[in-house]
Formats: structure tokens, sequence, C-alpha cells
């Protein structure tokens, strides 16, 4: 358990390794039913998809390897490639961490209230991503002709002349689907938040009361956060492969593919070669490289939460 | 500091009112201002969050004239159950039992929820609590497998199907569903809390590791599994099986209801109808869930 079993005299590592195995063999039969399922259908595709980044494959022929020509292409000839990257960073640098922020003071206020009170707050603020694609009202409020929500209100109070196009003028483009994401961020990492905050120890508020604790944010720092650093942690990577894949919002708002690419993102690019032009071994090549950017991303910040409440 | 007594002498005060014990509850560290500016920006954040949604309920309670009303209106003027009465009488007619697409649609969801809460939460308890030879690396991979975008694996996951032949059954979209790593991520982390103490004194009284998980760990961590239900739940419940179910009286609620979307603008009443119902049901699964979240935790009390 605890207690750290020294390696007994005489013992190499090996036969140490085997003891181990042998005194935990229960833990493995437990975690064994999990890891069946999750090596066939979540490990194997992606090494599969691994795999066939380094192919020419486009479905119906036989793969043909090709070493890294994808990579090379992806990363010098696809000017669309870039402006997809461009976007997503935009949106990522913005949802990312405005979300992350966000969905901890929400959770944070609430669990101040009494539990009536904040059962319905819970409800309210995650209500927007319950319904997976309740995001598709905003293409009627912010529709481009006269008869959409935004426009119509606008042109009656006078403000606009013409109706913009908020979902074609490449302008517009980003600001809604920013806004709508935002809209949408109080997701897991909000419940796991509101959920974490429900674990902390009681007695240690009423501790922190007595010790001299004068404020909520000295609360906070000293108490709320460090007892929460896994669900922090959770929030963190889950903000992250969000943030990063954003996709199907800038579909159902901007249309596919939007105009000029204003508002084309990594994932959007990948549908397109994985889903429409069946290029898979180039699709898998961009997915590839998402992953490396969000694993990059996850190793900074998971340093930046250790510090947290010190 | 003459001031910081004052504020905290009136805040005092306030709590012990009805009203001020409602909004901040035992809590003496607080201020009064504080508390009403919170309550005040909460309420507007309420609202600008529920704002699609009451867009989305008195549209599907608009007759088809005010749907296209100009300019368009937030609140319907006269409502009409009309676009319910029109989904029902379609569901009534259509070819396929309503009732089989339902009972398609919760044995998935059954099935995909329960068999991923349980598998995750087996395979958490030995990688939060203990470590043994690979259970390091295993964490990693788990965290791992996270990044890696679905769209792309899809491709390679329909193939693995087809090897298995489970294609056109429930199974490929319940085999998927319980192998999800954020299960087993979410659950890791918050067992990663459990006192090691309540794990050191079950050992020492003799019991199993299934008893401990069973009997310690699960109580103690019921804030995330039925967070892990709700979104198992809206996952599965909104999936239209579209590439692996062919057959239609194998298909889910979901792909049946997007069927509807499809079919012109004369629809659009009867679409906005499903859509709040497609809502509804994961919302009120959701209030059920969030209610039964218990205030007392298992862990109280008991120090690192």
């Amino acid at each position: 358990m605890t207690q750290k079993v020294k390696p007994m005299l005489g013992m190499g590592k090996w036969q140490y390794t085997k003891h181990e195995i042998k005194k935990y063999r229960q833990l493995y039969w437990m975690m064994a039913p999990f890891m069946l399922f999750f090596l066939v259908f979540t490990v194997l595709p992606v090494l599969i998809a691994v795999y066939y980044s380094l192919m020419e494959y486009n479905v119906l022929q036989s793969p043909k390897f090709v070493w890294f020509n994808n990579y090379t292409t992806l990363l010098l000839d696809d000017s669309i490639f870039l402006t997809a990257v461009k976007n997503t960073f935009i949106l990522a640098l913005i949802i990312g961490p405005f979300g992350y922020v966000f969905s901890f003071i929400m959770a944070w206020l609430i669990n101040e209230l009494p539990r009536v009170l904040r059962t319905v707050l819970t409800v309210v603020f995650y209500a927007p991503s319950i319904s997976g694609n309740a995001y598709v009202v905003f293409t009627q409020l912010f529709s481009g002709d006269p008869y959409g929500f935004i426009n119509s209100h606008l042109m009656d109070m006078g403000l606009i002349s013409e109706p913009i196009l908020w979902l074609k003028d490449s302008s517009y483009m980003m600001g809604v689907v920013i806004l709508v994401s935002l809209w949408m961020s109080l997701g897991v990492g909000f419940l796991s938040f509101i959920a974490g905050l429900q674990g902390v120890d009681r007695a240690q508020y009423e501790a922190g009361e007595i010790d001299g604790i004068r404020n909520r944010w000295q609360e906070l720092w000293y108490i709320t956060l460090p007892n929460m650093r896994p669900q922090l942690m959770f929030g963190a990577v889950m903000s992250i492969t969000n943030a990063l894949s954003v996709a199907d919002v800038t579909v159902a708002l901007c249309g596919f593919p939007s105009t000029n690419y204003a508002a084309h993102t990594i994932i959007n690019h990948l549908n397109d070669y994985g889903i429409i032009r069946l290029e898979m071994g180039y699709a898998c090549s961009i997915a590839v490289l998402l992953f490396f950017l969000m694993l990059w991303l996850n190793l900074v910040i998971q340093k930046w939460i250790r510090k947290v409440g010190t | 500091m003459a001031r910081v007594k004052r504020e905290r002498q009136r805040s005092l005060r306030f709590a012990h009112t009805a009203f001020g014990h409602f909004l901040i509850g035992k809590h003496t560290n607080r201020s009064l201002s504080g508390s009403l500016t919170l309550l005040l920006c909460l309420t507007a954040f309420a609202l600008i969050s529920l704002f699609p949604v009451v867009f989305m309920v008195s549209n599907s309670l608009k007759p088809i004239n005010e749907l296209f009303i100009y300019p368009p209106r937030l609140f319907v003027i006269q409502p009409t159950l009309s676009n319910f009465t029109e989904l029902f009488s379609i569901l009534a007619d259509s070819l396929v039992p309503f009732m089989r697409y339902l009972f398609n649609t919760l044995f998935i969801v059954t099935l995909g929820c329960v068999g991923h809460i349980a598998l995750a939460s087996m395979a958490a308890f030995p990688l939060a609590k203990f470590k043994f030879p690979g259970s390091e690396f295993i964490s990693k991979i788990i965290v791992y497998s996270l990044m890696f975008t679905s769209s792309v694996t899809a491709v390679p996951t329909y193939m693995i199907m087809s090897r298995l032949h489970l294609i056109d059954t429930y199974w490929a979209i319940i085999f998927p569903a319980v192998s999800m790593s954020l299960g087993l991520f979410l659950m890791k982390n918050f067992m990663e809390q459990v006192p090691t103490a309540l794990i050191d004194a079950a050992s020492i009284d003799g019991s199993s590791y299934f008893g401990m998980l069973w009997k310690i760990i699960m109580p103690a961590v019921k804030p995330a599994w039925v967070t892990l239900f709700i979104v198992c739940f809206q996952g599965l419940w909104g999936n239209n099986a579209s590439s692996y179910i062919y057959t239609e009286s194998r298909k889910p609620l979901a792909a049946m209801l997007q069927n509807l979307s499809g079919s012109g603008v004369a629809r659009t009443g009867v679409v906005a109808a499903s859509a709040l119902f497609m809502f509804v049901v994961p919302l009120i699964a959701f209030i059920i869930s969030q209610s039964n979240v218990m205030e007392t935790m298992a862990t109280s009390g008991i120090k690192e």
C-alpha cells in the first residue's frame, strides 16, 4: 500500500518487478476489463492512424508508403492549413484560458450559495452544453438576412441601414464563433469543478476562519485551490482539447468551407481531407500534428498548476 | 483595520437575518457587499446563458406564421401546441414504431453509461491509490489518448468494428463509449483525493480491493460518477449512430428525429419541437442527478 517495500537483499531489479506484479495481481485483474476495451477501441485506432499518416491512402486503393511526405506537404505547401492553424490558435488562446477560468469562477461562486439555488444555477449554466447542438439557434440570431434576430432589431433601431452578413463576412465571423464558443464553455470542466468543490473538507474552512483567513480570496488561494488540484488538472486537459478542436460550431455557423477560410480550423481541415476528399493519410498526419501540439501545451500547463497555492 | 472590523460586524449582523443566512450561510468571513455583487453577476450570466434556451422553447410553441414573422420576436404571441401534436402524429405514423427507436436509444444509453462507469471506476482505483509496475505508464497513456481527435480515429475504428463483425449492431456504439478515456481520467483524479488512511484502515480490516472500491471509494466520489453519468448520457443520447447502424429498426431516436429536419421549410415547427424534446430529456436527467449529489462527504473529518 502506502508503505514502500524495499527491494529485498539479493533481489535483482527484474526479480523485484516480478515480485511486485505478483503482489498486486488482483489490481491488474481489476483493470483488465477496461484496459481490454481501451486497447481495442481507443489505442488501436490511434496507432492505425499514426501508421496511415506515413502513407498515401485514399481508402479505395491500397496504401502506399511515402515516409514523411504528408507532413512536409502540410507544413510547407498547404497555405490553407496554415490559415487553419492561425485561426485555431486565435480561437484557442481566447476560448481556452477564458473558458477555463470562467468555469472555475462560476463553479466557485455557485458553491457559496445554499443548496437549492446552487442546483438551479448549475442546471442553468450547464444548459447550453446539455443539448449537443443547442448552438444552432445562434444561426437564427445571427442570420445574415433582414429576418435575422439581431439584424432586424439593429435595423429597427436605425443603427444599420442594411443587414450585416454576420456569418459570411470574414470580419465578423471569428467574433461570432468566439462568442458562441464562450457561451458553451461551461462544460465538463465546469461540472468537475462543481463536484470537486463539494469534496473539499468543510472542517478546513472552519479551521481557516479561526486561523485568520479574512476574505474569500484568501480562502480561495490557501484552502480551496490546493484541495482542487486534481480537478484543476482535469479541467485544464479538457479545455486544451476542446479549445484546439473547435469545429462543429464553425460549420454550423459559418458553413463549410467558410468564406475565404476565415473561420477554418485545424479540425475543419482534417474533416475536409478525411471525410470529403478521402485522403486518409493526409488527414491522419494533421491529427498527429495536432496531437503533439496538445501534448506540449498540456505539459506546460501542468507545470503551472503544480505551483497553485504555494 | 477599523474598517475591516466594522464591515465584518455588519456582515455578521446580516448573516443572522433570514435572507442573509440564505445568501451566505454560516460563513462569518464574508462581506455583505461582496455577496450582493456576486448574486447580481450570477443573475446576469444566468440570463445570458438561458437566452438561446428560451428562444428554443418559444420557437417550439410558435405557429407557422409566427416562425417567419418580421421582425422576428423572442417570445411567442399566440402559443400553440400544434408543433408537438404534429410531431407526435409523425412519430405515430412512422414505419418503425416510435417505441422501438426509444428502446434502441435507452438500451445503448443504459449499457454504455453503466458499463463505462463500472469498468472505468475499477480501472481508476488501482491507478489512483497504488503504485505498481506499469501504473505510471498507463496513467500517461490515458491522458495522451484524450488528445487524439476522434474525427481521425473514425475510419480505423470502423475497420476494427467490421473485423469484429460489430457493424449494424448496438455494440458498435456501446463499446467505444465504454472505452472512453475521459471517464477513467475523471474518476482517477477524484479518487486521488480520497484519504489513503481510509484505504489503509479497510485493508487492516481485511477488506478485498473490490470491497474497498465498493464500500469506501465509490460513496466518497459520488459527485464524480454522477458527473460522468451525465456526460455519458448526453453523448449517447445525441448519438445518431449514422455510420455504424443501417437497419432502420435498430437506429436510435436521434437518427429518426434528424431525418425530420432534412425535410423542408414546412416542417420548421416540427423540427423546433423535436429539438426541444432532444434537449429536455438529458436536462431532466441532469436535474435529477444534480439534486442527488450528497452534501455530506464520506471524507470529512479525516486528515491526510
